[in-house]
């Protein structure tokens, strides 16, 4: 097969993502149609799309909690198709929930302390140090100890974030981690993830709340139907007509 | 004083349950699985220590050095190779299959060792005791509850203290998770059964010491196990000890009123205790 055309387009920066083909059905409802992009190290891509559109599953498929139908996946280059979702948890990808999803029966700390042993692979000190400095960045620290069952939506949605940067990950997959917060909790998450973007971290961030995935991200794409229809700067993609359709509900032409 | 002795040697016996216990209450804590062949393999460990203990001379209790990885091997493969098979959202394929596994190690032990009672020979251990005041304590039981309770307190060190024990509890809590933090399952879930195994070694070692077994005595150790877990409350290390200390003692102390009463003495305890308290005396809802 070789390199697919998205790959050979954007072929001068290394990519740390390249979806080719990627293609996912559940009877008769098709959730990844031909699914190709690039990502490539360093950048931020959001990721608009109507609910049910598949976005999600983009991310179950690139995590390997979902197996696609065809097509495939690498990440640093590596073809990751069939490697398990344990394997690539420990080599790099990490993610965060729509719908916050804690270890609830153990403590902040704790939870931080699985991803920091399990994904990232420290011991001891090193990944007691780490947690502690995620866990202040993302001001969870006063929570620490607390049981991660006890935390309210805000405190959830930070949790998923330390979580996933305690995995020490160089592709940070974040589901909807805006929706559901105040404008003033809206904007300090945005400045963590903006910090954590500067680190040089990959991010693919699917979000409604679309004026905090602008203050991000540098490149969107438009996923509906399972097929990507849009791609590139974000202000541009905003204007075209099948975003507009989508967002404002105005029916194409039959 | 009769009383007092029979609620002391409960005390002292409900260490043993407690260690039939706590496997039981481990394998169910990290995945869920009820494991029907528990009390069996117990028994084969006893056999386990017999032969070790015939072919090579030495205390049943230098046996464990050899039962106890073996039988954390056997769990090991077990589970990756059986009985992680059968875990799913239906309950009932575990429960079957360690109830056909139970029926095989049955079979097998009756094969290899005829039906006839055996019992480990640990010399003076056995009749040992040391008096407290008026009362006899048999070193071997003494020995035993020790035993039990450095185990439940080891077992919660690696729950609570260790990454493996972290691991353990994600994987409890929420499967999927924990796989995308780079948990492989199927190998945690070997590690549990390996460790639970471990316990069970210790169990039917101290077992074989204690009283004569064959191959068909399994289902009531399970059940023993069973009660002091349901007792203690799921998922309570301290409270599956315990639940094996009540059981314990109502057994001596329905044994002391009418030999018969004995083993009726602990159910009887262990209905009340499911009336009166469905989720145990000290449930915690903690992997």
């Amino acid at each position: 097969m070789g390199r697919g055309p998205v790959a050979a387009l954007r072929g001068a920066m290394a990519s740390i993502l390249e979806l080719e083909g990627l293609t996912k059905a559940f009877g008769a409802v098709t959730v990844a149609d031909g699914l190709s992009y690039a990502v490539s190290e360093g950048e931020a891509l959001g990721v608009l799309g109507p609910n049910g559109a598949g976005k999600t599953s983009m991310f179950n498929l690139v995590t390997g909690t979902l197996r696609p139908d065809a097509g495939t996946i690498r990440f640093r280059g590596q073809d990751i198709t069939r490697v398990s979702a344990a394997q690539r948890g420990r080599s790099g990808i990490a993610r965060s929930f729509q719908v916050p999803q804690p270890f609830t029966h153990m403590t902040v700390f704790e939870n931080a302390m699985v991803a920091a042993t399990q994904s990232a692979g420290l011991r001891g000190h090193a990944a007691e140090e780490l947690c502690l400095e995620v866990l202040e960045q993302t001001e969870l620290l006063a929570q620490a100890n607390a049981p991660a069952g006890s935390l309210t939506l805000l405190s959830r949605k930070r949790l998923e974030l330390t979580r996933a940067l305690c995995a020490r990950p160089q592709l940070l997959l974040l589901d909807e981690i805006a929706g559901g917060l105040t404008e003033a909790e809206c904007q300090a998450l945005i400045a963590t993830i903006g910090d954590i973007r500067s680190r040089g971290i990959s991010i693919i961030w699917i979000e409604h709340v679309v004026h905090a995935l602008l203050s991000v991200v540098e490149r969107l794409i438009v996923i509906d139907f399972g097929k990507m229809i849009a791609d590139g700067e974000p202000h541009a993609i905003m204007e075209s007509p099948q975003v507009q359709e989508i967002y404002l509900g105005i029916e194409a032409d039959a | 004083m009769e009383w007092v002795n029979a609620v002391v040697q409960g005390t002292l016996l409900g260490g043993l349950y407690a260690l039939f216990a706590a496997g039981l209450s481990l394998i169910f804590g990290v995945m869920r699985l009820v494991n029907i062949a528990h009390g069996d393999l117990i028994v084969l460990s006893a056999y386990l220590g017999l032969t070790t203990t015939v072919a090579l001379g030495v205390h049943p209790l230098l046996a464990l050095v050899l039962v106890l990885p073996v039988m954390a091997l056997f769990g090991y493969v077990l589970q990756r190779v059986l009985l992680n098979q059968t875990l799913g959202q239906d309950i009932l394929p575990p429960l079957l299959v360690t109830f056909g596994l139970s029926v095989i190690i049955q079979n097998a032990l009756l094969e290899t060792y005829t039906a006839d009672p055996q019992k480990m020979d640990a010399g003076a251990l056995e009749t040992a005791s040391v008096s407290v005041g008026p009362l006899a304590l048999g070193v071997l039981p003494l020995l035993t509850f020790g035993i039990a309770i450095v185990v439940i307190a080891g077992l919660q060190f690696i729950f609570y203290r260790t990454a493996l024990g972290r691991a353990f509890r994600a994987t409890s809590d929420n499967q999927e998770v924990a796989q995308l933090m780079g948990l492989n399952k199927a190998h945690i879930f070997g590690l549990a059964m390996a460790l639970a195994l471990a316990v069970t070694a210790i169990a039917g070692v101290l077992l074989g010491i204690r009283t004569s077994f064959d191959p068909s005595i399994g289902g009531a150790r399970l059940i023993f196990g069973f009660e002091a877990v349901i007792i203690g409350g799921l998922g309570n290390l301290w409270g599956t000890l315990i639940g094996g200390i009540l059981l314990g003692v109502s057994q001596t102390v329905g044994a002391a009123i009418s030999p018969g009463f004995q083993l009726l003495a602990g159910h009887i305890t262990f209905l009340v205790i499911l009336a009166l308290r469905p989720n145990g005396l000290f449930p915690r809802i903690s992997g």
